[in-house]
């Protein structure tokens, strides 16, 4: 019964979504905005990755809402998950040889190259979000292979409540130095060099470190509770 | 077969999304009913990609001067999508966690068995 009528939705809704879709030709350029960010957007932020000066200059108050939502994410699974006892640290077997010298090998390099992807952000292919996520794997993988390791709340704590302060100090300035939120008011530079775009790698490297902090907190609060 | 061609993507972001949804309808387990919500955001950023694709199209990046800007795709959706990925994950994060309380609660996953859900 209810896997007809389950059934019999999607087949509705299906119609409905292929005539609509029709009508949306696939491969053409659609909107005009998009060719505008791409003929002026290294001109008016410096920054050579279209997509970073979208995401952090043209809609960096839509990312600010953005970075909101994974926050108020983490306080809820951390508000689900944390008992209010504390729990002991339960044995566990510890990793065998291989994995255990592989992770603390692999850890370093891999917060590197985390690190590098997020202060490149505004030159090559990356970014705030992709290096948080990267870092995080990174202290997976600590938890993977060195059971009785965990990161320090405060530090974590820490990180993340400086990004996210960062984030939005730099966009109060932007309305002391000029007229609106998030003004670029950092000279920029010539494009792609390291030190260019003004605002644009500060804030996407305060993102990273958000990002980043924030998914290691998810990770030790799964991982504690299970 | 140029129908293929033109639509195929979005042919298959909505057999992601349709997968997705069948399995939030159907299943009673709910570790599946979360599966079947990442499917379906999987789903809906393919979607949102293939939208901004151009044909021969690049990724819209100076990454050396004088580089040729006809054929570089819409970087809007792109970055609509960047923040979804992130956000999809720890949206899971916070599903699973509510999983572990309510088999903490109820000893069960079977949404039918737990009483305040049956339907």
């Amino acid at each position: 019964m209810r896997r007809t009528v389950a059934i019999l939705l999607l087949i509705i809704l299906a119609v409905g979504i292929s005539l609509s879709l029709a009508k949306i030709p696939f491969g053409v350029p659609k909107t005009k905005v998009g060719r505008y960010y791409i003929n002026e957007g290294v001109k008016e932020t410096g920054a050579t990755n279209i997509v970073t000066s979208v995401m952090v200059s043209y809609r960096g108050f839509d990312t600010l809402g953005e970075v909101t939502v994974l926050f108020v994410a983490a306080i809820g699974l951390g508000a689900v998950l944390t008992t209010g006892t504390t729990r002991e640290i339960k044995k566990t077997e510890p990793a065998s040889l291989v994995l255990y010298t592989g992770c603390r090998l692999l850890f370093p390099l891999i917060l590197v190259f985390g690190s590098y992807i997020f202060i490149h952000g505004h030159l090559t292919p990356g970014g705030g979000f992709q290096g948080g996520a990267i870092i995080a794997s990174g202290f997976l993988l600590i938890y993977l292979g060195c059971r009785e390791r965990r990161i320090s709340r405060i530090a974590s704590i820490l990180a993340e409540s400086l990004g996210g302060l960062t984030f939005v100090v730099i966009g109060m300035l932007g309305l002391v130095f000029g007229s609106y939120f998030l003004l670029n008011f950092l000279p920029k530079g010539t494009a792609n060099a390291l030190f260019s775009a003004g605002i644009i790698p500060i804030i996407y490297i305060a993102i990273g470190f958000k990002v980043g902090s924030e998914l290691a907190g998810i990770i030790d609060n799964l991982i504690e509770e299970s | 077969m140029s129908f293929l061609n033109s639509y195929i993507y979005y042919i298959g972001s909505f057999g992601l999304i349709f997968i997705g949804l069948y399995v939030i309808l159907i299943k009673h387990n709910l570790i599946k009913v979360i599966v079947g919500l990442g499917i379906l955001d999987t789903g809906v950023n393919l979607f949102l990609i293939s939208v901004g694709y151009i044909t021969k199209g690049t990724a819209p990046i100076f990454s050396r001067p004088g580089i040729d800007s006809e054929y570089m795709v819409d970087p809007v959706p792109q970055a609509l999508v960047l923040t979804a990925i992130v956000i999809g994950v720890a949206v899971l994060a916070l599903a699973l966690s509510l999983a572990i309380r309510l088999y903490q609660h109820y000893g069960t996953l079977n949404l039918r068995k737990i009483r305040e859900q049956r339907w």
